[in-house]
């Protein structure tokens, strides 16, 4: 990287108005310890653990992920259910029961959630529902990601007009109701497998997101791009291609990392209420937006049916939003823009 | 300044048709038509239908048939599914129920955003400031159609304070619900942004400028604070404003509210073509429309920002 | 208004710290000095060395948090500052006390015309009129060397360059005739031939008002010509202060001596340019001693052990070492 080892802006103790002391310019035999060199990252790590909120939500994060990938099996193997099984044809047991309740109202361990009006165990279809969403949030997310940082970093690259000219598509595009346009796309190419639908979904939401990233991969690479290393690389004959992907862009990956595990809730979001709509996923999978949408019909009625998938939703939504805050404010306290 | 204004009118014309093509042309390529429902019409009768809709001339006749009126005199067609009802009429008779809700909606976000914001600002790292940085994130993170049917439970089926939806024209305690619903995230950004706006100009030389003038505290937050610390809540108002159109999409299907939201996923679902372009349409001008007076509003506001 | 012994200004045993996460950060520590009426008063020191922080003292302008004037009294005509109500100390803010800053692009509010930034000074503190704050903010202007001050008046602070931005901060601090004027690094962001403009500007001003001056810059260049007395500091003590001309004759103190050394003597024969050793300390974690033992040329022993004395040299002249004397001797001076 840089020939030299400046101090980065996270290591001066802004003190005052010009006060700054650099940490790293003690020197080591003078402070009389070895002062040990961190890296970027480690020190990143370092200040997202302090931040509480920020582990919070990680830990939330993890653990509402691994519940989603092993979850349904697990509970079809301790209590038999799937996602859609349906106990019997006994109409007893083909109805809405409130969490933790069994069929003759007495209490049960069986569904903590309770279950839907087909009887099925709503926690395992909450769960079978996360698996869903959380795929296609992390699927779209790694679209846009792909498309995004391409586009940006390629414009940010070349510059010029070129760049003009991508960034006014960009800013065309930004004012569009792209939303409106993929509701529409949705509607009609509905496939007939809910496989061929999903993909569909990742795609048309992917697809929406990749604007800000790629502005912020411009940004990025246009503030790089004159610094020395680059020059380096360009003098000793490295090709432009190589020195994009190869030199720039992972340079700019902490906004990256910070913007995509913000974009995961956004995409998330967008999925839900797609499926909300009823133009997302397709029974008989279900994600926690259809979830939703079944649970609002019986609301007054049986109000746990929204209530568990809404609250889970909310719940993952809310630690990936802190662990992304904290993420930002780990890596560059300056990013701060929102 | 005007030519600037000129050229982006410029540009969105073309933008606009572009969109309308795009739509079209997804509608005219998927599977499946609007007559028919899950039977099979018989032959004869599906072919009297497609003379009469015209949906039996080649594509470039049919573009033309649809673009034409729209060119020449912003005349959307009929809808199919609506006996007898021009897509404009339609449109004209659902704006304002979206419009309504949706400027209500964002006007309580901005007072309710920009107040919390500044006080959190003010009284950075507080317990106010804490508490409501939470609570923002709450708003961010619980979407709007499942906070709309928990206030619903709340308000209307526990309580009984407001009704649970329907229309009932302006004003009534029926909106009360549904722009409170469609708010809350808006009202969250917006805190958020303000906050981090101000924070950014308290800590600025020119603040400390003004403090050292002797003004009051007061006096350097209103007068030189909010200018600057603004700035991030206007050019939000661009993207916001595609969002809310989304949002208010959820907020009229759960609330029954014959908007235009409504109108377009109903006309998705039906397969109603003029109806879906029209609203499309519609809604695209009125974004361009708005991102290019937030853009006039952003360069009125900050002196250093000159168009050419 | 003067204080029995005609000081304009006081300050006794100022001590600001700021907590961090790191510890507490002593920028001024004990710091004392006087400036008598019509004086102008230099403060040098490298960046770290708390003169910035001593003047924002002052004022009472320490961000706080993370900030605090521990303890001190600041006495502005007998009356000490730091014990004045909220209310009572933004009456002297600009209108007895004005400060300018280093950086004029940054220090003016670019969302508002010049006139405005002016005039509400006046309007404030004298309680002009719009009209007579208006005329007031463009006398200003033209005393300070704006061509064409009544039009440009109207303009932002963008469309002026740096030199002529500074121009407008002093225009505004000195628009109520302040007794005291604390000039913060103020050609620091400046192109060399606008410093000297500039630093002449503030002269005439001075002289024309007879108000005091306190300037603060790291350019031993600039307090040579302009001030009365010069306070160096480091590490957020005072290490020398004397009267300017004897402390560039006769410096008593080795990091005085350091700095003087440190500028380049056009006249001299060509060697490598002299720099004073070392990097400022860390003031989170001094250690024992004087904090400048690690790179001064004199350092024994008792250095690392024990912090030095303030010793006085001369009527005027004090310094903060353990061989003051020997140094002040050195240069030529006899102590007393």
């Amino acid at each position: 990287m840089a020939t030299e080892k400046k101090p980065e802006p996270d290591e001066l103790i802004h003190i005052g108005p010009e006060m700054a002391v650099a940490e790293a310019d003690v020197r080591p035999e003078e402070a009389g310890a070895f002062v040990q060199g961190t890296s970027l990252w480690r020190d990143a790590w370092r200040r997202l653990l302090k931040n509480k909120l920020a582990v919070f939500g990680l830990v939330v994060v993890v653990i509402v992920t691994i519940a989603a990938i092993v979850g349904p099996t697990l509970i079809k193997r301790i209590f038999g259910f799937t996602p859609d099984y349906i106990p019997s044809h006994d109409p007893q047991l083909t109805q809405s029961f409130p969490p933790f309740t069994g069929p003759n109202g007495e209490f049960s361990w069986a569904h903590p959630m309770g279950t839907d009006n087909a009887g099925r165990d709503q926690l395992a279809r909450i769960l079978q529902g996360g698996q869903i969403s959380l795929f296609v949030g992390v699927l779209s997310t790694l679209v846009s990601l792909l498309i995004g940082v391409s586009y940006g970093a390629i414009a940010g690259y070349v510059g010029g007009r070129v760049d003009n000219v991508m960034m006014r598509i960009v800013d065309v595009l930004y004012s569009l109701p792209y939303v409106i346009i993929v509701i529409v796309l949705l509607s009609m190419f509905r496939s007939q497998t809910p496989r061929g639908q999903l993909i569909l979904l990742f795609i048309a939401i992917g697809s929406v997101s990749w604007l800000t990233m790629a502005r912020i991969v411009r940004g990025q690479v246009l503030s790089l791009k004159n610094q020395e290393f680059v020059l380096a690389a360009r003098a000793t004959g490295v090709s432009n291609a190589r020195i994009i992907f190869r030199h720039l862009v992972p340079n700019t990956l902490g906004p990256v990392i910070v913007y995509a595990t913000l974009t995961i809730p956004q995409i998330m979001l967008t999925e839900a209420f797609l499926s909300f709509l009823g133009f997302g996923v397709q029974a008989p999978l279900a994600s926690w937006g259809s979830l939703a949408a079944d649970g609002i019909q019986n609301i007054a009625i049986f109000p746990w049916q929204l209530i568990f998938p809404g609250v889970t939703m909310a719940l993952t939504l809310f630690s990936l939003n802190f662990l992304g805050d904290g993420l930002r404010d780990a890596l560059d306290p300056q990013m701060r823009t929102i | 300044m005007f030519r600037f204004i000129v050229r982006r009118l410029l540009v969105t014309i073309p933008t606009i048709l572009v969109v309308i093509s795009i739509t079209w042309v997804l509608i005219k390529l998927a599977p499946g038509n609007f007559y028919s429902g899950e039977k099979r019409l018989p032959a004869s009768i599906e072919k009297s239908i497609r003379e009469k809709y015209g949906l039996d001339k080649p594509w470039y006749q049919q573009y033309g048939k649809t673009m034409w009126p729209i060119i020449s005199r912003l005349d959307f067609g009929t809808s199919l599914r609506y006996e007898g009802q021009s897509v404009n009429t339609i449109i004209k008779r659902s704006l304002p129920v979206s419009a309504g809700v949706g400027i209500l909606a964002y006007l309580l976000a901005l007072i309710v955003g920009i107040t919390v914001g500044s006080i959190a600002a003010l009284k950075q790292n507080s317990r106010w400031d804490y508490g409501s940085m939470a609570l923002a994130m709450l708003g961010i993170s619980v979407p709007n159609f499942v906070l709309g049917p928990i206030l619903v439970l709340i308000f209307s089926l526990g309580l009984y304070w407001l009704p649970p939806s329907r229309w009932a024209g302006f004003p009534s305690r029926n909106l009360i619900l549904p722009v409170v619903t469609l708010s809350a995230i808006y009202m969250a950004y917006i805190a958020r942004l303000t906050r981090a706006g101000m924070l950014e100009v308290l800590r600025s030389d020119y603040i400390r400028t003004a403090r050292a003038k002797g003004l009051s505290e007061r006096d350097v937050l209103i007068r030189h604070g909010l200018r600057g610390g603004l700035m991030p809540v206007i050019s939000y108002t661009g993207p916001a404003l595609a969002f809310l159109l989304t949002g208010t999409v959820v907020v009229e299907r759960i609330f029954a509210l014959p908007g235009l939201g409504n109108y377009f996923i109903q006309a998705s679902l039906n397969r109603d073509e003029p109806l879906i372009i029209g609203i499309v349409a519609f809604i695209a001008i009125t974004l361009l429309l708005m991102n290019l007076l937030v853009d006039i509003a952003y360069a009125y506001l900050d002196p250093r920002v000159r168009y050419n | 208004m003067t204080s029995p012994d005609g000081n304009l200004l006081e300050v006794k045993n100022l001590r600001t710290y700021f907590e961090t996460d790191d510890g507490i950060v002593k920028a001024v520590d004990d710091i004392s000095f006087q400036l008598k009426r019509g004086e102008t008063l230099g403060i040098v020191g490298e960046s770290g060395s708390g003169k910035s922080v001593t003047n924002l003292s002052i004022i009472r302008l320490v961000p706080n948090p993370p900030g605090k004037i521990v303890s001190g009294q600041v006495l502005f005509n007998g009356t000490d500052l730091l014990h004045l109500s909220t209310d009572a100390i933004r009456k002297i803010r600009g209108r007895r006390i004005a400060m300018i800053f280093q950086d004029p692009m940054t220090s003016l509010n670019p969302f508002m015309k010049i006139s405005k930034q002016l005039m509400e000074m006046t309007e404030l503190h004298l309680g002009h009129t719009r009209e007579q704050a208006r005329a007031h903010a463009i006398h200003m202007l033209e005393t300070v060397g704006i061509p064409d001050a009544h039009t440009r008046a109207g303009s932002y602070p963008h469309e002026f360059s740096g030199g002529m931005r500074q121009r407008v901060m002093i225009a505004m601090a000195l628009s109520c005739e302040p007794e005291l004027l604390i000039a913060d690094e103020p050609t620091t962001a400046l192109d060399v031939t606008i410093q000297a403009q500039i630093l002449e500007l503030i002269k005439k001003l001075k002289r024309k008002t007879g108000t005091s001056v306190i300037l603060i810059t790291h350019d031993l260049g600039v307090v040579a010509g302009m001030t009365d007395h010069v306070i160096v500091m480091y590490a957020g003590k005072i290490f020398e202060q004397a009267r300017t001309t004897e402390l560039f004759s006769l410096p008593g103190n080795p990091y005085t001596k350091g700095l003087l050394r440190s500028v380049p003597d056009p006249t001299a024969e060509q060697g490598k340019l002299y720099q004073i050793p070392g990097l400022p300390p860390d003031v989170a974690h001094l250690k024992p001693g004087c904090p400048f033992a690690q790179r001064c040329d004199y350092t024994q022993d008792i250095c690392r052990r024990e912090f030095p004395p303030f010793v006085q040299l001369n009527a005027d002249h004090y310094s903060l070492c353990h061989f003051a004397r020997e140094v002040y001797s050195e240069s030529g001076g006899t102590p007393v």
